[in-house]
């Protein structure tokens, strides 16, 4: 067998591209009906990758059997079953227009008051059909509830840690040092409760995330959600052009309530813990919205609050099919940051928010996904089904 | 008085033996009440469950065809285990079970994938359990797997007559000038023989516990390989010399023929599996290596032989034994191939190999006695270590 693995050494670092070549690696061969043999076994395996010989693609079957085979084949790309997503406790399509705004109250100097629970507890999640994952949760969910507050609210987020290790909440967003939420600041040991408290500024596209230590492991166990600052419309009045994306921003306006908007927190799960994701997805549940389409209404602009909590691989992307998008990074400006782009790219805790119009498409899905193929074919794909009367 | 143990042993013939055999229940009740006890009161819930259960899948066979890939997996854990889903390339593919559901521990599953494999080119599997743990199978350069067909048994028949047979045959064929060589050179010769077999020896085993490294950790291959070989030599041992004496000249001829055969078959099960996964070019040069590599194996076969004169139908039938052995390790190999078995196969080889040494060693150890001199001489000596370079050299001629 020793000399099989020199062989197969041998070959892996020749590389070899088709049966033709190894053949003459191999030196010739000896008897009439080897030659048969191989010589079929090649033609049958050359159907398979037409696309990358010259020659297997000038006897590529043109029967439709096989190439009906072929389609099937090559559609093979996803995951195998259903999520239960009652047992999770939360489903990835509800997820994405679930804003918790707290409980509002005004304080005598007439700010408002957004006051928020938030419970970290451990909980086993399904992250892909069959693969449970023994997550560190905020609010029994992965990401955690997004928060959702206007510029210049004073938040309070009371939390509690009924979860086995100690953790935080860090916020994104401009606060005091002994609010930041790191250890030595606002760290909950188990059964501890901490309450954060700081207004809500920059408006924009933020997050939030446990950064008890190790930060790897609390990050990538599930530990991290959204936090959305809208703008308040009245610190913008002096620019009528901001003022109206103010009002579009904000949520519960009329003006917002055109808009189809959508948290999409872009992560990934290591479930063999080798500091390798095995899944990717948006909002946790890989290929969830592929299985099930986003449905739009093309009458109705799209706006997509993205965030990045992908761990281990330093960058992640949203890439969408047949349209092009304007983006505001961090979401901190009332004006586009990139116009006009197909793709963006976000590092980990990047975020921004993404605006598009399906107004003048034809129906269909629409993909979306990572543009790194590698996160899209680990779960990192979705759709958006276009619907609506042609304007 | 002193009938009395007599009697009663005779008498109770019937009756004392129902008693042992009901002594003999004891231990099996016990086993049975201990069981019981166990199940009932779960004594381990004493201490904390907080260990996870075992897994382990073993990839044991990859087919691949027009219709994608096909793996043959064994569980190996310590409570039924789950295949969520599969990864093909870093991509998550579908994927069918037969049978479904979860798999008992050393049960086999065959998991189909419709799985555009790309010809020449390494694939990579991962087996995602519901834990989450991964299982990596690589498949080192795709190829399709050789089919059950009239044309390729014959094509794989071939392969293996020109690693076994023919090499066997060819050295075989020194036997006209080993007989000219005089008697003096018999010593050197079966010292020979037995550097050569000593060389296969450690090679089989090599090969029979890498193997049992890859089968299923259940199956304890490598105390198997061990336990196999000293069972194949103690027995072939005991069959050689059952008529009193230590087999010599034809007999121990043919105990050589099929020590090389099992070891041949050993050889041709590897060849067979590493071509039908593609980790093997069956080129012209492999082939030659091998028939400079085995070609010594003939010599030794008729070494005993030389102060002999047999038919003709004794070396056909010597050369068979030996050397046909392989053919069916390759056809085994290319469709039916199993770690555990291949390793089980090499061991039982190198258990008749020792088998074989021993005779051999005792036969030069009787014939330098009756010639006056020692088994322990300069000719001895270096016959031995000419026979372990001889094959040492020609390995290296096989790996080049």
């Amino acid at each position: 067998m020793k000399f099989f693995k020199s062989l197969k050494t041998k070959i892996t670092q020749i590389k070899p591209v088709n049966p033709v070549r190894r053949r003459l690696l191999g030196g010739g061969f000896l008897a009439g009906g080897l030659v048969a043999l191989t010589a079929s076994g090649s033609a049958r395996a050359q159907s398979h990758d037409n696309h990358s010989t010259p020659e297997g693609s000038a006897t590529a079957p043109k029967d439709p059997a096989a190439q009906e085979k072929m389609r099937m084949q090559h559609g093979g790309m996803t995951t195998v079953g259903e999520v239960d997503h009652a047992r999770n406790g939360f489903h990835p399509v509800e997820m994405l227009t679930d804003w918790d705004r707290g409980v509002a109250s005004t304080l005598p100097d007439g700010r408002t008051l957004r006051e928020f629970e938030i419970t970290a507890e451990d909980k086993e999640i399904e992250i892909a059909p069959g693969i449970f994952f023994p997550a560190w949760t905020y609010n029994g969910r992965v990401p955690g509830p997004t928060l959702r507050v206007t510029e210049g609210d004073v938040v309070r987020i009371r939390f509690t840690n009924n979860s086995s290790m100690p953790h935080t909440m860090h916020f994104h967003g401009i606060h005091a040092a002994r609010m930041d939420g790191v250890p030595g600041a606002g760290e909950a040991m188990p059964g501890e409760e901490f309450t954060y408290e700081f207004d809500a500024k920059p408006f924009g596209c933020h997050l939030y995330h446990c950064h008890s230590f190790p930060l790897k492991r609390h990050m990538q166990k599930g530990l991290y959600g959204a936090f959305i600052v809208d703008p308040d419309p009245e610190k913008h009045r002096d620019n009528p052009a901001d003022y109206a994306v103010a009002r579009s921003r904000l949520l519960g306006t009329p003006e917002n309530d055109h808009w189809q908007e959508f948290i999409m927190v872009m992560n990934g799960f290591d479930t063999n813990f080798d500091e390798e994701n095995e899944i990717y997805a948006v909002n946790s549940i890989a290929h969830a919205y592929s299985n099930e389409p986003i449905r739009v209404d093309k009458a109705r602009p799209i706006r997509v609050y993205l965030v990045n909590v992908t761990e281990f691989d330093p960058i992640n992307s949203f890439h969408l099919h047949g349209n092009f998008f304007d983006y505001y990074d961090h979401g901190t400006t009332l004006s586009p940051t990139l116009r006009i782009v197909d793709t963006v790219m976000q590092c980990q805790a990047q975020r921004g928010i993404i605006e598009i119009s399906f107004a003048e498409h034809e129906n269909g899905n629409y993909m979306f996904h990572a543009h790194q193929a590698e996160f899209a074919e680990l779960g990192w794909m979705s759709l958006f089904q276009v619907e609506g009367e042609d304007a | 008085m002193s009938t009395r143990p007599s009697k009663s042993g005779t008498s109770a013939s019937g009756p004392g033996s129902l008693r042992s055999l009901a002594w003999l229940l004891l231990p099996l009740i016990g086993l049975g009440l201990f069981l019981v006890l166990l199940f009932r009161s779960d004594p381990l819930a004493l201490l904390s469950d907080m260990a996870p259960p075992l897994e382990e899948l073993t990839v044991e066979q990859t087919l691949l065809d027009d219709n994608g890939i096909t793996l043959w997996v064994r569980a190996d854990g310590s409570e039924p285990m789950h295949i969520a889903q599969i990864q093909v390339d870093g991509a998550f593919w579908q994927f069918s079970q037969t049978p479904a559901g979860p798999i008992d521990r050393l049960d086999l599953v065959r998991l189909d994938l419709p799985y555009p494999w790309v010809a020449g080119e390494p694939h990579f599997i991962t087996l995602i359990t519901n834990s989450g743990t991964t299982f990596d199978h690589e498949i080192a350069v795709a190829l399709p797997s050789p089919k059950a067909s009239a044309e390729q048994f014959i094509g794989l028949a071939v392969i293996g007559i020109f690693i076994g047979l023919v090499p066997v045959a060819l050295g075989m064929l020194s036997y006209p000038a080993l007989r000219r060589s005089g008697s003096g050179s018999l010593q050197f010769l079966l010292a020979l023989t037995v550097g050569l077999l000593v060389f296969l020896l450690i090679d089989t085993l090599g090969e029979a516990l890498e193997l049992a490294d890859e089968a299923a950790g259940a199956f304890k291959s490598p105390t198997l390989v061990w336990a196999a070989a000293i069972g194949t030599f103690l027995l072939l041992l005991v069959i050689g010399r059952r008529k009193g004496e230590a087999p010599t000249g034809t007999g121990l001829a043919g105990y050589l023929s099929l020590g090389i055969g099992l070891h041949n078959l050993g050889e041709g099960l590897a060849v067979g599996a590493a071509f039908a996964v593609g980790e093997t070019a069956l080129g012209t040069f492999l082939l030659v290596g091998f028939v400079l590599h085995n070609i010594t194996e003939g010599i030794g076969i008729v070494a005993p032989l030389v102060n002999k004169r047999p038919a003709t139908w004794v070396f056909v039938a010597l050369a068979l034994l030996a050397g046909l052995p392989a053919v069916f390790g390759v056809w085994v190999g290319a469709f039916a191939f199993a770690p555990q078995w291949a390793s089980l196969f090499f061991a039982i080889g190198a258990g008749a190999i020792l088998q074989v040494v021993f005779e051999v060693s005792a036969y030069l150890s009787r014939r330098s006695a009756e010639a006056g001199g020692s088994w322990l001489s300069l000719t001895s000596l270096s016959g031995f270590l000419v026979g372990l370079a001889v094959m040492y050299g020609t390995a290296l001629l096989v790996t080049a």
